[in-house]
Protein backbone atom coordinates (compact mmCIF):
# COMPACT_ATOMS: atom_id res chain seq x y z
CA UNK A 1 0.00 0.00 0.00
CA UNK A 2 1.85 3.18 -1.28
CA UNK A 3 1.80 6.57 0.43
CA UNK A 4 1.13 4.63 3.81
CA UNK A 5 -2.80 4.58 3.62
CA UNK A 6 -3.80 2.94 6.38
CA UNK A 7 -4.96 -1.06 4.96
CA UNK A 8 -8.75 -1.40 5.76
CA UNK A 9 -10.20 -2.25 8.92
CA UNK A 10 -11.99 -5.62 8.58
CA UNK A 11 -16.03 -4.26 7.57
CA UNK A 12 -14.37 -3.18 4.60
CA UNK A 13 -12.35 -5.97 3.90
CA UNK A 14 -15.24 -8.01 4.34
CA UNK A 15 -17.00 -6.34 1.87
CA UNK A 16 -14.52 -6.03 -0.84
CA UNK A 17 -13.54 -9.47 -0.10
CA UNK A 18 -17.38 -10.48 -0.92
CA UNK A 19 -17.66 -8.03 -3.65
CA UNK A 20 -14.59 -9.80 -5.08
CA UNK A 21 -16.19 -12.93 -5.36
CA UNK A 22 -18.26 -11.79 -7.65
CA UNK A 23 -16.11 -9.56 -10.05
CA UNK A 24 -12.67 -11.38 -9.12
CA UNK A 25 -11.15 -7.56 -8.12
CA UNK A 26 -8.36 -9.19 -5.13
CA UNK A 27 -9.45 -7.74 -1.78
CA UNK A 28 -7.28 -5.61 -0.42
CA UNK A 29 -4.13 -6.86 1.17
CA UNK A 30 -4.64 -10.93 -0.23
CA UNK A 31 -1.30 -12.33 -1.41
CA UNK A 32 0.80 -15.26 -1.36
CA UNK A 33 4.05 -16.51 -0.58
CA UNK A 34 4.74 -15.90 -4.44
CA UNK A 35 2.14 -12.60 -4.91
CA UNK A 36 1.99 -13.29 -8.30
CA UNK A 37 0.01 -16.40 -7.76
CA UNK A 38 -2.76 -14.24 -5.69
CA UNK A 39 -5.37 -14.23 -8.05
CA UNK A 40 -5.17 -17.76 -8.74
CA UNK A 41 -5.20 -18.54 -5.26
CA UNK A 42 -8.31 -16.21 -4.54
CA UNK A 43 -10.17 -17.69 -7.74
CA UNK A 44 -10.44 -20.98 -5.60
CA UNK A 45 -12.32 -19.25 -3.09
CA UNK A 46 -14.36 -18.01 -5.84
CA UNK A 47 -15.00 -21.09 -7.09
CA UNK A 48 -15.76 -22.49 -3.83
CA UNK A 49 -18.49 -20.54 -3.08
CA UNK A 50 -19.82 -21.19 -6.46
CA UNK A 51 -19.81 -25.07 -6.38
CA UNK A 52 -21.12 -25.21 -3.20
CA UNK A 53 -24.11 -23.18 -3.91
CA UNK A 54 -24.86 -24.76 -7.09
CA UNK A 55 -24.16 -28.28 -5.71
CA UNK A 56 -26.72 -27.04 -2.95
CA UNK A 57 -29.61 -26.58 -5.67
CA UNK A 58 -28.85 -29.42 -7.89
CA UNK A 59 -29.53 -31.11 -4.47
CA UNK A 60 -32.92 -29.26 -4.01
CA UNK A 61 -34.08 -29.53 -7.96
CA UNK A 62 -32.96 -32.35 -9.36
CA UNK A 63 -35.66 -32.77 -12.07
CA UNK A 64 -34.68 -29.40 -13.27
CA UNK A 65 -31.07 -31.00 -13.35
CA UNK A 66 -32.09 -33.95 -15.24
CA UNK A 67 -34.31 -31.84 -17.62
CA UNK A 68 -31.66 -28.63 -18.39
CA UNK A 69 -28.76 -31.61 -18.49
CA UNK A 70 -25.79 -30.84 -15.97
CA UNK A 71 -23.93 -28.14 -18.18
CA UNK A 72 -27.19 -26.31 -18.89
CA UNK A 73 -28.11 -26.89 -14.96
CA UNK A 74 -24.69 -25.48 -13.63
CA UNK A 75 -24.61 -21.89 -15.72
CA UNK A 76 -28.14 -21.52 -14.93
CA UNK A 77 -27.40 -22.27 -11.68
CA UNK A 78 -24.16 -20.35 -10.88
CA UNK A 79 -26.31 -17.19 -12.30
CA UNK A 80 -28.95 -17.88 -9.94
CA UNK A 81 -26.50 -17.92 -6.70
CA UNK A 82 -25.18 -14.80 -8.08
CA UNK A 83 -28.25 -13.02 -8.21
CA UNK A 84 -29.86 -14.69 -5.45
CA UNK A 85 -27.21 -15.35 -2.69
CA UNK A 86 -28.90 -17.22 0.78
CA UNK A 87 -30.55 -14.88 3.25
CA UNK A 88 -29.19 -17.94 6.20
CA UNK A 89 -26.88 -20.53 6.64
CA UNK A 90 -29.56 -22.59 6.25
CA UNK A 91 -29.81 -23.92 3.16
CA UNK A 92 -32.61 -26.19 3.51
CA UNK A 93 -35.19 -23.78 2.05
CA UNK A 94 -32.78 -21.83 -0.07
CA UNK A 95 -34.37 -21.91 -4.10
CA UNK A 96 -37.79 -20.25 -3.41
CA UNK A 97 -37.43 -18.04 -5.76
CA UNK A 98 -36.07 -20.32 -8.76
CA UNK A 99 -39.73 -21.13 -9.84
CA UNK A 100 -40.13 -17.04 -10.41
CA UNK A 101 -36.29 -16.93 -11.75
CA UNK A 102 -36.69 -19.81 -14.70
CA UNK A 103 -39.91 -17.77 -15.96
CA UNK A 104 -37.90 -14.45 -16.59
CA UNK A 105 -34.87 -16.32 -17.60
CA UNK A 106 -34.42 -15.43 -21.83
CA UNK A 107 -33.04 -18.38 -22.19
CA UNK A 108 -35.66 -20.89 -20.93
CA UNK A 109 -38.19 -18.56 -22.15
CA UNK A 110 -39.77 -21.95 -24.57
CA UNK A 111 -40.16 -23.67 -22.09
CA UNK A 112 -42.57 -22.31 -19.11
CA UNK A 113 -43.25 -25.59 -17.47
CA UNK A 114 -39.71 -25.55 -15.70
CA UNK A 115 -41.48 -23.25 -13.02
CA UNK A 116 -44.56 -25.51 -12.05
CA UNK A 117 -40.95 -28.50 -11.76
CA UNK A 118 -39.25 -26.10 -9.91
CA UNK A 119 -42.52 -24.98 -7.51
CA UNK A 120 -43.21 -28.53 -7.08
CA UNK A 121 -39.24 -29.40 -6.04
CA UNK A 122 -39.20 -26.67 -3.71
CA UNK A 123 -42.43 -27.82 -2.12
CA UNK A 124 -40.54 -31.44 -1.94
CA UNK A 125 -37.98 -29.95 0.11
CA UNK A 126 -40.51 -28.06 2.92
CA UNK A 127 -42.78 -30.84 2.77
CA UNK A 128 -39.30 -33.26 3.55
CA UNK A 129 -37.81 -31.03 6.62
CA UNK A 130 -42.23 -29.92 7.81
CA UNK A 131 -42.28 -30.51 11.79
CA UNK A 132 -43.37 -33.93 12.90
CA UNK A 133 -47.31 -34.44 13.87
CA UNK A 134 -48.50 -37.57 15.13
CA UNK A 135 -50.96 -39.40 13.05
CA UNK A 136 -54.72 -39.34 13.52
CA UNK A 137 -55.77 -43.04 14.94
CA UNK A 138 -58.58 -44.24 13.09
CA UNK A 139 -60.35 -44.76 16.27
CA UNK A 140 -60.44 -40.66 17.00
CA UNK A 141 -63.33 -40.57 14.34
CA UNK A 142 -65.38 -43.44 15.92
CA UNK A 143 -68.84 -41.58 16.13
CA UNK A 144 -68.12 -38.00 15.25
CA UNK A 145 -70.53 -35.96 13.59
CA UNK A 146 -69.30 -35.24 10.47
CA UNK A 147 -71.39 -31.86 10.69
CA UNK A 148 -68.77 -31.10 12.63
CA UNK A 149 -65.66 -32.81 13.13
CA UNK A 150 -62.62 -30.90 11.78
CA UNK A 151 -59.52 -32.83 9.82
CA UNK A 152 -56.22 -31.65 10.89
CA UNK A 153 -53.48 -31.26 7.94
CA UNK A 154 -49.66 -32.54 8.45
CA UNK A 155 -47.62 -29.14 7.69
CA UNK A 156 -46.32 -31.22 5.29
CA UNK A 157 -49.32 -31.36 3.22
CA UNK A 158 -49.36 -28.79 0.06
CA UNK A 159 -51.69 -28.38 -2.89
CA UNK A 160 -50.13 -26.70 -5.72
CA UNK A 161 -52.39 -25.86 -8.96
CA UNK A 162 -50.32 -25.64 -11.68
CA UNK A 163 -50.82 -24.05 -15.42
CA UNK A 164 -48.54 -27.37 -17.12
CA UNK A 165 -48.74 -31.02 -17.07
CA UNK A 166 -46.13 -30.54 -14.69
CA UNK A 167 -46.84 -33.23 -12.30
CA UNK A 168 -46.48 -35.87 -14.95
CA UNK A 169 -43.51 -34.50 -16.61
CA UNK A 170 -41.96 -34.90 -12.72
CA UNK A 171 -42.99 -38.37 -12.31
CA UNK A 172 -41.62 -39.35 -15.93
CA UNK A 173 -38.56 -38.09 -14.98
CA UNK A 174 -37.67 -39.77 -11.69
CA UNK A 175 -34.22 -41.66 -11.95
CA UNK A 176 -34.37 -44.81 -13.83
CA UNK A 177 -37.17 -43.94 -15.94
CA UNK A 178 -37.80 -43.08 -19.74
CA UNK A 179 -39.05 -39.49 -19.94
CA UNK A 180 -41.22 -40.54 -22.19
CA UNK A 181 -43.89 -37.59 -23.88
CA UNK A 182 -44.96 -35.68 -25.29
CA UNK A 183 -46.62 -33.99 -22.31
CA UNK A 184 -50.09 -31.93 -24.07
CA UNK A 185 -50.95 -28.85 -22.90
CA UNK A 186 -53.07 -29.14 -19.35
CA UNK A 187 -53.31 -28.05 -16.12
CA UNK A 188 -52.45 -29.97 -13.22
CA UNK A 189 -52.98 -30.49 -9.83
CA UNK A 190 -50.46 -31.32 -7.25
CA UNK A 191 -50.85 -33.05 -3.89
CA UNK A 192 -47.50 -32.91 -1.99
CA UNK A 193 -46.86 -34.85 1.54
CA UNK A 194 -44.69 -36.54 3.72
CA UNK A 195 -45.62 -40.05 4.16
CA UNK A 196 -45.05 -42.30 7.80
CA UNK A 197 -41.81 -43.34 6.12
CA UNK A 198 -40.59 -39.84 5.26
CA UNK A 199 -41.10 -40.47 1.26
CA UNK A 200 -42.34 -37.33 -0.10
CA UNK A 201 -44.84 -38.44 -3.31
CA UNK A 202 -46.40 -36.32 -5.34
CA UNK A 203 -49.81 -37.14 -7.11
CA UNK A 204 -51.84 -35.41 -9.34
CA UNK A 205 -55.60 -35.26 -7.89
CA UNK A 206 -58.41 -33.41 -9.80
CA UNK A 207 -60.58 -30.58 -8.66
CA UNK A 208 -63.17 -32.26 -6.19
CA UNK A 209 -59.81 -33.67 -4.32
CA UNK A 210 -58.04 -30.41 -4.60
CA UNK A 211 -61.23 -28.22 -2.96
CA UNK A 212 -61.70 -31.08 -0.16
CA UNK A 213 -57.99 -30.53 0.74
CA UNK A 214 -57.81 -26.74 0.35
CA UNK A 215 -60.98 -26.62 2.67
CA UNK A 216 -59.60 -28.96 5.39
CA UNK A 217 -56.39 -26.85 5.43
CA UNK A 218 -59.07 -23.77 5.96
CA UNK A 219 -60.48 -25.30 9.17
CA UNK A 220 -63.79 -26.47 7.40
CA UNK A 221 -65.57 -29.03 9.35
CA UNK A 222 -65.65 -32.35 7.01
CA UNK A 223 -69.19 -32.18 5.71
CA UNK A 224 -68.89 -29.00 4.80
CA UNK A 225 -65.32 -29.41 2.88
CA UNK A 226 -67.39 -32.27 1.36
CA UNK A 227 -69.75 -30.26 0.09
CA UNK A 228 -67.18 -27.33 -1.35
CA UNK A 229 -65.39 -31.01 -3.20
CA UNK A 230 -69.16 -31.47 -4.69
CA UNK A 231 -69.06 -28.36 -6.00
CA UNK A 232 -65.44 -28.33 -7.67
CA UNK A 233 -66.55 -31.70 -9.20
CA UNK A 234 -69.99 -33.01 -9.09
CA UNK A 235 -70.57 -36.61 -7.57
CA UNK A 236 -66.81 -36.64 -5.93
CA UNK A 237 -66.70 -38.63 -3.24
CA UNK A 238 -64.67 -38.02 -0.91
CA UNK A 239 -63.58 -41.30 0.53
CA UNK A 240 -60.97 -41.88 -1.22
CA UNK A 241 -58.44 -38.93 -0.57
CA UNK A 242 -59.43 -39.46 3.34
CA UNK A 243 -58.30 -42.89 3.12
CA UNK A 244 -55.10 -41.76 1.10
CA UNK A 245 -54.42 -38.91 3.57
CA UNK A 246 -55.05 -41.07 6.95
CA UNK A 247 -53.10 -43.66 5.72
CA UNK A 248 -49.80 -41.42 4.70
CA UNK A 249 -49.71 -39.87 8.35
CA UNK A 250 -51.53 -36.59 6.37
CA UNK A 251 -54.27 -36.65 8.87
CA UNK A 252 -52.75 -35.48 11.90
CA UNK A 253 -54.04 -35.65 15.86
CA UNK A 254 -55.71 -32.08 16.75
CA UNK A 255 -54.62 -30.47 19.45
CA UNK A 256 -50.65 -29.91 18.79
CA UNK A 257 -50.11 -28.09 15.08
CA UNK A 258 -49.85 -23.95 15.59
CA UNK A 259 -49.74 -23.75 11.61
CA UNK A 260 -53.52 -23.93 10.87
CA UNK A 261 -55.41 -21.24 10.05
CA UNK A 262 -57.68 -20.15 12.75
CA UNK A 263 -61.84 -20.52 11.99
CA UNK A 264 -63.14 -17.03 11.89
CA UNK A 265 -66.39 -18.55 13.91
CA UNK A 266 -65.18 -21.06 15.66
CA UNK A 267 -68.05 -23.59 17.07
CA UNK A 268 -66.49 -24.01 20.85
CA UNK A 269 -65.20 -27.56 21.40
CA UNK A 270 -66.15 -28.34 17.57
CA UNK A 271 -62.39 -27.48 16.32
CA UNK A 272 -59.65 -30.04 16.61
CA UNK A 273 -56.75 -28.19 15.38
CA UNK A 274 -56.99 -25.27 17.41
CA UNK A 275 -54.68 -24.77 20.96
CA UNK B 1 -21.99 -31.42 31.12
CA UNK B 2 -20.28 -34.80 29.82
CA UNK B 3 -17.33 -34.63 26.78
CA UNK B 4 -16.27 -36.61 23.92
CA UNK B 5 -14.59 -39.69 24.52
CA UNK B 6 -11.02 -39.93 24.12
CA UNK B 7 -11.71 -42.34 20.83
CA UNK B 8 -11.92 -42.23 16.72
CA UNK B 9 -15.67 -40.93 15.21
CA UNK B 10 -16.87 -39.70 11.59
CA UNK B 11 -18.86 -37.64 10.59
CA UNK B 12 -22.29 -38.45 10.09
CA UNK B 13 -23.99 -38.86 6.69
CA UNK B 14 -27.98 -40.04 5.83
CA UNK B 15 -26.71 -42.39 2.95
CA UNK B 16 -25.00 -44.36 5.80
CA UNK B 17 -27.33 -44.08 8.46
CA UNK B 18 -29.12 -48.05 7.66
CA UNK B 19 -24.84 -49.78 7.79
CA UNK B 20 -23.78 -47.71 10.82
CA UNK B 21 -27.15 -49.27 12.80
CA UNK B 22 -25.64 -52.74 11.74
CA UNK B 23 -22.40 -52.15 12.06
CA UNK B 24 -21.48 -49.43 14.22
CA UNK B 25 -20.53 -49.85 17.96
CA UNK B 26 -16.88 -49.48 17.38
CA UNK B 27 -17.68 -45.57 16.43
CA UNK B 28 -16.30 -43.50 19.01
CA UNK B 29 -18.67 -40.55 18.31
CA UNK B 30 -20.48 -39.02 15.22
CA UNK B 31 -20.43 -35.17 14.48
CA UNK B 32 -23.22 -33.72 12.25
CA UNK B 33 -23.10 -30.52 11.00
CA UNK B 34 -25.67 -28.14 12.87
CA UNK B 35 -27.06 -26.49 9.57
CA UNK B 36 -28.47 -29.87 8.44
CA UNK B 37 -30.63 -30.46 11.48
CA UNK B 38 -32.55 -26.77 11.25
CA UNK B 39 -35.50 -27.93 9.44
CA UNK B 40 -38.34 -28.44 11.91
CA UNK B 41 -38.31 -32.28 11.82
CA UNK B 42 -38.72 -35.51 9.46
CA UNK B 43 -36.25 -37.49 8.40
CA UNK B 44 -32.71 -35.70 9.35
CA UNK B 45 -34.10 -35.24 13.26
CA UNK B 46 -35.54 -39.01 13.38
CA UNK B 47 -31.89 -40.17 12.27
CA UNK B 48 -30.43 -37.75 14.64
CA UNK B 49 -32.23 -39.02 17.73
CA UNK B 50 -31.57 -42.84 16.96
CA UNK B 51 -27.87 -41.84 16.51
CA UNK B 52 -27.98 -39.84 19.62
CA UNK B 53 -29.65 -42.61 22.06
CA UNK B 54 -26.33 -44.95 20.74
CA UNK B 55 -23.17 -42.63 20.66
CA UNK B 56 -21.68 -39.07 21.82
CA UNK B 57 -22.29 -36.55 19.57
CA UNK B 58 -20.49 -33.33 18.37
CA UNK B 59 -22.55 -30.54 17.06
CA UNK B 60 -20.35 -28.61 14.07
CA UNK B 61 -21.75 -25.30 13.16
CA UNK B 62 -20.28 -24.42 9.57
CA UNK B 63 -22.55 -20.59 9.26
CA UNK B 64 -21.59 -18.43 12.71
CA UNK B 65 -19.35 -17.12 10.46
CA UNK B 66 -17.65 -16.07 13.78
CA UNK B 67 -14.61 -14.03 11.72
CA UNK B 68 -17.08 -11.82 9.95
CA UNK B 69 -17.09 -8.03 10.93
CA UNK B 70 -20.87 -7.74 11.62
CA UNK B 71 -22.76 -9.11 15.16
CA UNK B 72 -23.22 -12.85 14.72
CA UNK B 73 -26.84 -13.50 13.70
CA UNK B 74 -29.27 -13.84 16.60
CA UNK B 75 -31.53 -15.76 14.43
CA UNK B 76 -29.06 -18.58 13.86
CA UNK B 77 -27.48 -18.83 17.70
CA UNK B 78 -31.13 -19.49 18.89
CA UNK B 79 -30.71 -22.02 15.64
CA UNK B 80 -27.93 -23.23 17.48
CA UNK B 81 -29.42 -23.34 21.01
CA UNK B 82 -32.72 -25.01 20.33
CA UNK B 83 -30.53 -27.70 18.58
CA UNK B 84 -28.10 -28.14 21.69
CA UNK B 85 -31.06 -28.36 24.02
CA UNK B 86 -32.86 -30.90 22.37
CA UNK B 87 -29.91 -33.48 21.39
CA UNK B 88 -27.47 -32.42 24.21
CA UNK B 89 -24.20 -32.83 22.04
CA UNK B 90 -21.13 -33.75 24.04
CA UNK B 91 -19.43 -30.74 21.76
CA UNK B 92 -20.43 -27.89 20.08
CA UNK B 93 -17.68 -26.30 17.64
CA UNK B 94 -16.72 -23.60 14.97
CA UNK B 95 -14.32 -22.45 12.81
CA UNK B 96 -12.11 -19.40 12.83
CA UNK B 97 -13.85 -18.39 9.51
CA UNK B 98 -16.40 -16.32 8.06
CA UNK B 99 -19.31 -17.00 5.83
CA UNK B 100 -21.98 -14.28 5.80
CA UNK B 101 -21.62 -10.95 4.63
CA UNK B 102 -24.60 -8.67 5.47
CA UNK B 103 -27.84 -10.55 4.99
CA UNK B 104 -25.75 -12.98 2.19
CA UNK B 105 -25.10 -16.40 3.07
CA UNK B 106 -21.72 -16.99 1.27
CA UNK B 107 -21.47 -20.91 1.95
CA UNK B 108 -17.90 -21.46 2.15
CA UNK B 109 -15.60 -21.11 5.14
CA UNK B 110 -13.31 -17.65 4.00
CA UNK B 111 -10.01 -16.53 5.72
CA UNK B 112 -9.26 -13.36 7.78
CA UNK B 113 -6.60 -11.25 8.25
CA UNK B 114 -5.21 -11.68 11.60
CA UNK B 115 -4.92 -8.32 13.57
CA UNK B 116 -5.31 -6.79 16.61
CA UNK B 117 -8.97 -5.16 15.55
CA UNK B 118 -9.83 -8.89 14.00
CA UNK B 119 -8.79 -10.61 17.38
CA UNK B 120 -10.85 -8.29 19.52
CA UNK B 121 -13.49 -8.91 17.10
CA UNK B 122 -13.38 -12.71 17.05
CA UNK B 123 -13.18 -12.83 20.92
CA UNK B 124 -16.07 -10.76 21.34
CA UNK B 125 -18.15 -13.28 18.94
CA UNK B 126 -16.88 -16.32 20.52
CA UNK B 127 -17.97 -14.80 23.98
CA UNK B 128 -21.41 -14.17 22.39
CA UNK B 129 -21.69 -17.79 21.32
CA UNK B 130 -20.44 -19.21 25.00
CA UNK B 131 -23.39 -16.92 26.01
CA UNK B 132 -25.87 -17.73 23.74
CA UNK B 133 -25.16 -21.48 24.32
CA UNK B 134 -24.50 -22.06 27.46
CA UNK B 135 -21.48 -23.46 27.28
CA UNK B 136 -17.67 -23.71 26.12
CA UNK B 137 -17.12 -24.09 22.31
CA UNK B 138 -13.97 -25.02 20.37
CA UNK B 139 -12.60 -23.29 17.24
CA UNK B 140 -11.10 -25.16 14.74
CA UNK B 141 -8.02 -23.76 12.80
CA UNK B 142 -8.64 -23.02 9.29
CA UNK B 143 -6.73 -24.19 5.97
CA UNK B 144 -6.01 -21.41 3.78
CA UNK B 145 -4.84 -20.76 0.48
CA UNK B 146 -4.10 -16.95 0.78
CA UNK B 147 -2.00 -14.56 3.42
CA UNK B 148 -2.86 -11.28 3.89
CA UNK B 149 -0.52 -8.41 4.19
CA UNK B 150 -2.14 -6.91 7.14
CA UNK B 151 -1.87 -10.01 9.18
CA UNK B 152 0.51 -9.23 12.23
CA UNK B 153 -0.50 -12.12 14.23
CA UNK B 154 0.72 -15.55 13.71
CA UNK B 155 -2.38 -17.56 13.08
CA UNK B 156 -1.12 -20.03 16.33
CA UNK B 157 -0.65 -17.02 18.73
CA UNK B 158 -3.81 -15.90 16.74
CA UNK B 159 -5.99 -19.20 18.27
CA UNK B 160 -4.28 -19.77 21.32
CA UNK B 161 -4.61 -15.57 22.36
CA UNK B 162 -8.43 -16.42 21.54
CA UNK B 163 -8.65 -19.49 23.62
CA UNK B 164 -6.94 -17.37 26.67
CA UNK B 165 -9.44 -14.57 26.70
CA UNK B 166 -12.69 -16.13 26.28
CA UNK B 167 -11.80 -19.51 27.89
CA UNK B 168 -12.74 -21.75 24.90
CA UNK B 169 -11.23 -24.63 23.57
CA UNK B 170 -9.42 -25.60 20.16
CA UNK B 171 -10.66 -27.73 17.92
CA UNK B 172 -7.20 -29.01 15.67
CA UNK B 173 -7.93 -29.89 12.32
CA UNK B 174 -4.34 -31.26 11.36
CA UNK B 175 -5.05 -31.55 7.70
CA UNK B 176 -5.84 -27.94 7.58
CA UNK B 177 -2.40 -27.90 9.03
CA UNK B 178 -1.05 -29.38 6.66
CA UNK B 179 -2.80 -27.82 3.68
CA UNK B 180 -2.24 -24.43 5.13
CA UNK B 181 1.48 -25.02 5.60
CA UNK B 182 1.63 -26.87 1.94
CA UNK B 183 -0.19 -23.50 0.80
CA UNK B 184 1.85 -21.16 2.25
CA UNK B 185 5.34 -23.31 1.99
CA UNK B 186 6.17 -23.44 5.94
CA UNK B 187 6.78 -26.09 8.05
CA UNK B 188 3.65 -28.22 9.59
CA UNK B 189 5.52 -29.43 12.02
CA UNK B 190 7.12 -25.54 13.38
CA UNK B 191 3.16 -24.85 13.75
CA UNK B 192 2.10 -28.46 15.43
CA UNK B 193 4.85 -27.41 17.96
CA UNK B 194 3.33 -23.87 19.07
CA UNK B 195 0.38 -25.15 19.00
CA UNK B 196 -1.52 -25.16 22.83
CA UNK B 197 -2.42 -28.61 22.60
CA UNK B 198 -3.32 -28.55 26.41
CA UNK B 199 -6.74 -26.71 24.94
CA UNK B 200 -7.09 -29.10 22.08
CA UNK B 201 -11.11 -30.97 22.68
CA UNK B 202 -11.23 -32.78 19.31
CA UNK B 203 -8.72 -33.55 16.37
CA UNK B 204 -10.27 -33.28 12.55
CA UNK B 205 -8.46 -35.25 9.62
CA UNK B 206 -10.05 -35.59 6.87
CA UNK B 207 -8.68 -35.56 2.89
CA UNK B 208 -7.53 -32.86 0.42
CA UNK B 209 -6.90 -32.29 -3.07
CA UNK B 210 -4.31 -30.63 -5.11
CA UNK B 211 -3.95 -28.27 -8.51
CA UNK B 212 -0.67 -27.29 -9.42
CA UNK B 213 0.92 -23.71 -9.36
CA UNK B 214 4.09 -22.74 -10.99
CA UNK B 215 5.72 -22.42 -7.52
CA UNK B 216 4.09 -25.84 -6.19
CA UNK B 217 1.47 -27.55 -5.41
CA UNK B 218 -2.32 -25.75 -4.23
CA UNK B 219 -3.83 -28.07 -1.70
CA UNK B 220 -7.50 -27.76 -0.96
CA UNK B 221 -9.72 -29.50 1.87
CA UNK B 222 -12.25 -31.07 -0.71
CA UNK B 223 -12.54 -34.00 2.11
CA UNK B 224 -13.41 -35.76 -0.89
CA UNK B 225 -10.90 -38.39 -0.14
CA UNK B 226 -8.78 -40.63 2.39
CA UNK B 227 -6.77 -39.03 4.62
CA UNK B 228 -3.71 -38.46 3.26
CA UNK B 229 -0.49 -40.46 4.34
CA UNK B 230 1.58 -37.06 5.82
CA UNK B 231 -1.11 -36.33 7.87
CA UNK B 232 -1.33 -39.81 9.25
CA UNK B 233 2.36 -39.64 10.39
CA UNK B 234 1.56 -36.07 11.76
CA UNK B 235 -1.80 -37.09 13.43
CA UNK B 236 0.33 -39.80 14.94
CA UNK B 237 3.40 -37.38 16.52
CA UNK B 238 0.91 -35.26 18.09
CA UNK B 239 -1.22 -38.22 19.77
CA UNK B 240 2.14 -39.53 20.77
CA UNK B 241 3.18 -36.24 22.09
CA UNK B 242 -0.03 -34.86 24.19
CA UNK B 243 -2.12 -38.76 24.29
CA UNK B 244 -5.01 -39.22 23.02
CA UNK B 245 -7.75 -37.09 21.72
CA UNK B 246 -11.34 -37.38 20.44
CA UNK B 247 -10.29 -37.90 16.93
CA UNK B 248 -12.82 -37.32 13.94
CA UNK B 249 -12.50 -38.42 10.22
CA UNK B 250 -14.43 -35.93 7.85
CA UNK B 251 -15.35 -37.26 4.42
CA UNK B 252 -18.12 -34.62 3.24
CA UNK B 253 -18.13 -35.19 -0.71
CA UNK B 254 -17.75 -37.76 -3.04
CA UNK B 255 -18.84 -39.96 0.24
CA UNK B 256 -17.26 -43.95 -0.24
CA UNK B 257 -19.59 -46.79 0.72
CA UNK B 258 -19.50 -46.73 4.99
CA UNK B 259 -16.78 -49.37 5.35
CA UNK B 260 -14.42 -47.41 3.43
CA UNK B 261 -14.93 -44.64 6.30
CA UNK B 262 -15.37 -47.15 9.10
CA UNK B 263 -11.75 -48.01 7.99
CA UNK B 264 -10.43 -45.02 8.05
CA UNK B 265 -11.75 -44.25 11.48
CA UNK B 266 -10.36 -47.88 12.53
CA UNK B 267 -7.71 -46.42 11.50
CA UNK B 268 -6.98 -43.54 13.54
CA UNK B 269 -8.34 -45.73 16.36
CA UNK B 270 -5.47 -47.58 16.09
CA UNK B 271 -3.38 -44.73 16.24
CA UNK B 272 -4.54 -43.65 19.64
CA UNK B 273 -4.49 -47.15 20.75
CA UNK B 274 -0.99 -46.89 20.48
CA UNK B 275 0.12 -43.98 21.51
CA UNK B 276 1.09 -42.46 18.63
CA UNK B 277 2.88 -45.69 17.66
CA UNK B 278 0.37 -47.00 15.46
CA UNK B 279 0.99 -45.96 12.53
CA UNK B 280 3.09 -48.91 10.95
CA UNK B 281 0.13 -51.38 11.90
CA UNK B 282 -2.70 -49.69 10.76
CA UNK B 283 -0.97 -48.77 7.07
Amino acid sequence: MAGGRALPAHPDFTARFAAGLRDGILPPGLTAKMPDEAARRFAVYRNNVAIGLIDALAARFPVIRRLLGEDFFRAMARVFAETHRPRSPVLLDWGADLPGFLETFPPLAAHPYLADIARIEHARGLAFHAADRPPLLPAALAGADPSRLRLCLHPSVQVLRLAHPAVSIWAANQPGRDPGGPFPPAAETALILRDTRFDVPVAAIGPGDAALVEALRTGAPLTAAAHRAATAQPAHDPQPILVRLMQAGALITPGRTDDETPDPQPEPGACPCSE
Amino acid sequence: MTVLPNAAGVGFKPQHFAAIRETAARIGFFEVHAENYMGAGGLPHAQLTALRADFPISLHGVGLSIGGAGPLDADHLARLRALIDRYQPESFSEHLAWSSHGAEYLNDLLPLPYTGETLAIVCDHVDAVQQALGRRMLLENPATCVLFAQSTIPEVDFLSEISRRTGCGLLLDINNVFVSASNHRTDPRAYLADFPMDRVGEIHLGGHDSEDLPSGPLLIDTHGSPVADPVWTLYAEVIARIGPRPTLVEWDNDLPDWPVLAAEADRAQAILDGGGQGLARAS
